[in-house]
């Protein structure tokens, strides 16, 4: 087995998948020759040539709205956006066309195409770079949302995506691309999108999170368990939209408590979802309150403040104090 | 050396004067072809006329009439091979029908009907509520046309206000960058619901904006059916071949922008009048009828058929089931999620309380 970075994990499963299907069309800013501002399409352009790894003009919209065009017309675009924080140019091509198309058509057409784009906090970027928008597109109907927290889930949820025939936002943590290696199976396998990993079980308290929190709340958990002497559930939804019900219901019908861990701003974000869900479904069973360690309700800060903002450590534990406390 | 504002020239390419004279030598169109361009045109104003009746007795939803832009619309659609494909506008209906978008799915539509943009096999994208949001669409879908070998053409039909949009430029650009065969066909009809052209560019001309993409634009009568017909054929030729074309049709919305609309609070009557002088149905007619190919008997005979096909595709749509709330939780993935599921079956159709 061979052992792989994220980034070296994505960009394995976009050279794989485009060997297997020459429908596939990768476009976005800076992805040929230089590969990507990541590296994520590294050496694509020389292995498949400048039809199929696209350096386009520098225009979110007609990236998507692009990718739009070749979609409904026999390609399978792979479209990427170079940092998460600039698809706001891009959201009407994404919520209002690609997401509404197989709606708007009656269902004669559909979109099968992959956003991709790195998100979330942690590295000092420059503004607008590390926005973690997932709950906007959780919001729109017609879209499935993805976000791994590791490479080995990195690839396959990328293959699910890519093969999947509706639209997918593809997410990638860009604190994780190189932060952890993990064994990658080489050969073909999908973790299927909308099913969420349990990736520790217990028993008094659930702990959901997705994409860059996932190693921060492992290990959190397996630092303080102990402390706490009580036995955590946690939950890598993996899948944004749509939500796992299932897998989140059992669980906290379990434990009976639920600490839900993300970067993206508190209010109106996948947690409030997540967290009306268990209302909705689990409330008899609860016996403390829903908490959640959330980005503040502010525009994404300057680095300087960043690891106050960001769900840390501090911040997990306190919850994690309150709810088990109760 | 500074490029100053507006030195472009354009010239408008016009092959029939405002009553149908022919201005310079024969065009090479064969009677047949003349005649099929008249006969969509009526059929055309009489789909609009009826819909517009059937809006205001409530029997259709919202509609953007297309009078006054017939000639744009019906000679650009008759220029196209079948496997070209065209993205539309919500008012470029004559437009959909010329390339095979069955009338009766229009009247689904504006009578809010989920299956309403089926164009049954015909290549004609979802009509675009978005001003602009097309453009990219042909673009992509010019583009996988290019790469999957089909000789095709993409067109984007989008109005002079859609040309101010970001999408168009988008658009424009990436045509331009990649060489790719698509055609952008602006019907200029001068009114955005109620703005000006002139308060939509400072640009003489839309047709002068194609420079900036290094691609080729040209401006025509958009009132002059054989004019918009054999410049479209020569777009579309180009385009083929990997030059993507502006083309900037130059028209007037004789009518409002929608039903919801009173085109009175914002224009003139005297620059309506002087269009209505413009008019493309009557200037295609005087110009067959003077070449002895047409005639007031056969021109009744044909406003009459238009009359029943219009009718026949109403009557079709009448009498189609209307739409079911539980559908349309089918229509949202290509498998309904476990959400969806739950959604779709909590819908009652008896009373809760009694």
């Amino acid at each position: 087995m061979t052992t792989m970075t994220m980034i070296e994990a994505i960009n394995f499963t976009l050279r794989k998948e485009m060997e297997r299907d020459n429908r596939i069309i990768c476009l976005g800013e800076d992805i040929g020759k230089n590969g990507g501002v990541f590296r994520a399409t590294d050496g694509l352009q020389a292995l498949f040539g400048e039809e199929r790894v696209i350096d386009t003009p520098i225009a979110e919209s007609a990236i998507v709205g692009t990718a739009v065009g070749m979609a409904t017309r026999g390609l399978r675009p792979v479209a990427e956006i170079q940092f998460f924080g600039f698809i706001y140019e891009a959201m009407d091509q994404v919520v209002a066309q690609a997401a509404r198309l197989r709606f708007r058509s009656g269902g004669t057409l559909g979109a099968p195409m992959v956003v991709r784009a790195p998100f979330g906090g942690g590295v000092r970027t420059p503004e607008l770079h590390s926005d973690s928008l997932e709950g906007l597109f959780l919001h729109s109907p017609g879209l499935k949302v993805v976000m791994p927290s590791n490479a080995y889930d990195a690839k396959g949820l990328l293959t699910a995506a890519i093969r999947d025939n509706d639209p997918v936002m593809f997410l990638e943590p860009m604190k994780l691309y190189r932060a952890f290696k993990h064994e990658v199976p080489e050969q073909d396998y999908l973790i299927e999108i909308g099913k969420a990993n349990v990736l520790k079980e217990g028993e008094d308290v659930t702990i959901i999170t997705w994409g860059p929190t996932v190693p921060l709340v492992s290990k959190v958990v397996e630092q303080w368990e102990k402390q706490f002497n009580a036995s955590v559930e946690i939950i890598d939804l993996r899948t944004i939209s749509p939500i796992d019900e299932e897998t989140i219901i059992t669980s906290v019908q379990k434990t009976g408590r639920a600490l839900i861990v993300h970067e993206a701003v508190k209010t109106g974000g996948p947690g409030a979802e997540i967290s009306a869900l268990i209302n909705e479904k689990a409330l008899f069973y609860l016996t403390a309150p829903v908490l959640r360690v959330t980005g503040f309700d502010t525009p994404y800060p300057v680095p300087a403040v960043e690891d106050e903002w960001l769900p840390n450590a501090n911040r997990i534990i306190q919850s994690l104090k309150e709810v088990l406390t109760h | 050396m500074w490029i100053e504002p507006n030195e472009t020239t354009v010239e408008k390419v016009q092959y029939l004067d405002e009553n149908g004279k022919l201005l310079g030598e024969r065009p090479d169109v064969s009677d047949d072809d003349l005649l099929s361009l008249y006969k969509w045109m009526v059929q055309a104003r009489t789909f609009d006329k009826r819909a517009l009746k059937l809006q205001r007795q409530g029997r259709i939803g919202t509609y953007a009439p297309m009078i006054g832009q017939e000639a744009a619309q019906v000679g650009s659609a008759f220029a196209l091979e079948k496997q070209d494909w065209i993205y539309p506008s919500y008012r470029d209906l004559s437009a959909s029908f010329v390339h095979g978008f069955p009338m009766k799915n229009f009247f689904l539509y504006t009578m809010g009907h989920l299956k309403g943009t089926d164009a049954e096999g015909a290549n004609v994208f979802p009509v675009q509520i978005i001003i602009g949001a097309q453009c990219l669409h042909a673009v992509g879908g010019g583009w996988a046309g290019k790469i999957n070998n089909e000789n095709s053409v993409s067109v984007a039909y989008i109005g002079d206000g859609g040309t101010s949009e970001g999408d168009f430029h988008e658009a424009l650009n990436f045509a331009g960058v990649y060489k790719l065969p698509v055609v952008f066909f602006v019907q200029n009809n001068q009114w955005a619901i109620s703005v000006p052209i002139a308060k939509q560019t400072a640009s003489k001309t839309i047709a002068q904006k194609a420079a900036a993409y290094g691609i080729a634009g040209i401006q025509v009568d958009g009132n002059d059916a054989l004019a918009v017909y054999l410049t479209m054929k020569q777009a579309l030729e180009r385009a083929r071949n990997g030059s993507p074309v502006l083309v900037e049709a130059v028209t007037y919305r004789q009518g409002p922008h929608t039903t919801s609309d009173d085109p009175t609070k914002y224009r003139e009557n005297s620059e309506l009048a002087e269009w209505l002088a413009k008019d493309p149905v009557k200037r295609m007619k005087a110009f067959i009828v003077e070449k002895g190919i047409w005639n007031e008997e056969l021109d009744q005979q044909e406003f009459e058929l238009a009359e029943q096909k219009v009718s026949e595709a109403f009557e079709l749509a009448l009498n189609t089931p209307k739409s079911n709330a539980k559908e349309i939780f089918d229509l949202v993935y290509e498998q309904k999620t476990i959400q969806l599921t739950e959604q779709q079956n909590s819908i009652r159709t008896e009373r809760v309380l009694k």
